[in-house]
């Protein structure tokens, strides 16, 4: 090989490496180490708050904690269509979309499109104080009631 | 199989249908071709065609021009970057200081990058200047070119002086007090000229916000404009100037 060669592709190879270093530094500077985001996980009261027919929405979670027949169980209230936020319409036992019109009943089913499936159930259980946690970023079967 | 070459590589990178879709007129292998590389080309195109041997001497220019530039687009890319990272407002811009130096990977050292870059800037800018300055290049047909180099290295100054507040501490916002309050001693324009520059009359979020939008907008495009400018006068007026040539002997009846 010419040394002209050689210090051409030298020169060459260490700005390719300078530049792949770059980039990937650069994508590991871009991933933020804090969010501004509520936790995941949070507080939703004591089991008694929670009697049957009972429907909370919360409004920082974006989940709602419904009171079934002898138990509790949650369930998002982001919608499986576009994700807009859904509302418990308590005039006609309904949750609504306000963005594009979909309706679920208060088990999640789609009564009303264009949301192409369930609201999706999120993990409850009691905390061993009393006191029941749910978690929006762990999704459960749907069915899955806590009995209390 | 013999070993890929360098000058076979890029022969064959020059003959993909890609690199012949941007440089449409074939490999620059004659004078016609190579000037063409360079006229065709928006980045290129305030390059010389050809370039004198002497013009590349470390002393004709000491490259504090090309350092000055180098700086700047370093500049460019680090304050890009910590944009993404930094909200100016109170007291949210001097926590976003903090995580940028002791949470967000990297962020120490592309902060440092920024400000370090920025001195560095300023010092070749004003070196620049005195090389330009004791190598007569100030002299027509560069009379014009020197003007807008003066006009940056306001920019310059300013920049780095807009910056100086971001990091929203105890430094910036005296730094800042002081400066602005050497504003009022212009006469007349003085007092409405500060109370414009702060958006109010004491160093406070409106400042912080002025100078901020001075800093990544206002002050950097006026650069970009101003450095095309600078750099396709020196092509026009005939390419960098180096040191004069000595002037040849006193003939004997010329001496005094």
């Amino acid at each position: 090989m010419k040394r002209r060669d050689f210090l051409t592709m030298a020169g060459v190879g260490a700005c390719a490496c300078a530049a792949a270093g770059a980039g990937v530094v650069t994508l590991d500077f871009l991933q933020p180490k804090v969010l501004f985001e509520p936790p995941t996980r949070f507080v939703a009261g004591t089991a008694l708050e929670f009697p049957e027919g009972t429907v909370r929405f919360d409004r920082e979670h974006r989940a709602y904690v419904i009171g079934a027949s002898g138990g509790v169980y949650a369930m998002t209230a982001v919608c499986t269509h576009l994700g807009c936020i859904t509302r418990f319409l308590s005039d006609e036992n309904v949750i609504a979309c306000p963005c594009h019109g979909s309706r679920f009943d208060l088990e999640g089913n789609v009564v009303h499109g264009p949301a192409p499936r369930p609201l999706p159930w999120i993990e409850i259980k009691p905390d061993g104080a009393g006191n029941l946690v749910v978690d929006t970023a762990s999704l459960v079967p749907a069915g899955t009631i806590v009995r209390v | 199989m013999k070993a890929p070459t360098a000058s076979g590589v890029s022969a064959w990178i020059r003959d993909t249908s890609v690199y012949r879709s941007i440089v449409r007129h074939g490999v620059a292998d004659t004078n016609l071709n190579r000037a063409l590389v360079v006229m065709e080309n928006l980045f290129l195109h305030v390059h010389p065609i050809k370039v004198r041997a002497k013009t590349l001497l470390t002393k004709h220019t000491y490259w504090l021009g090309g350092i000055t530039l180098a700086c700047t687009a370093i500049l460019y890319a680090t304050g890009i970057l910590l944009m993404f990272y930094y909200h100016p407002s109170v007291p949210q811009a001097y926590r976003d200081m903090k995580e940028l130096q002791f949470v967000v990977d990297d962020g120490l050292f592309l902060r440092n990058l920024h400000r370090w870059g920025a001195h560095l800037m300023v010092f070749a800018a004003f070196a620049h200047m005195l090389r330009v300055f004791y190598h007569r290049a100030y002299r027509p047909p560069r009379q014009f070119n020197w003007v807008v180099g003066v006009v940056l290295l306001l920019a310059t100054l300013l920049l780095s002086y807009t910056g100086y507040l971001l990091p929203w501490d105890q430094l910036a916002f005296w730094g800042v007090s002081v400066g602005t309050n050497m504003v009022r001693a212009a006469p007349w324009i003085g007092e409405p000229f500060r109370f414009l520059l702060l958006g109010g009359h004491v160093v406070s979020e409106n400042a912080l916000l002025r100078f901020y939008v001075l800093h990544c907008v206002v002050l950097p495009v006026t650069l970009i404009l101003l450095v095309s400018v600078h750099i396709w006068r020196v092509r026009k007026d005939g390419g960098v100037q180096g040191p004069p040539e000595p002037s040849a002997p006193l003939r004997e009846e010329e001496l005094p």
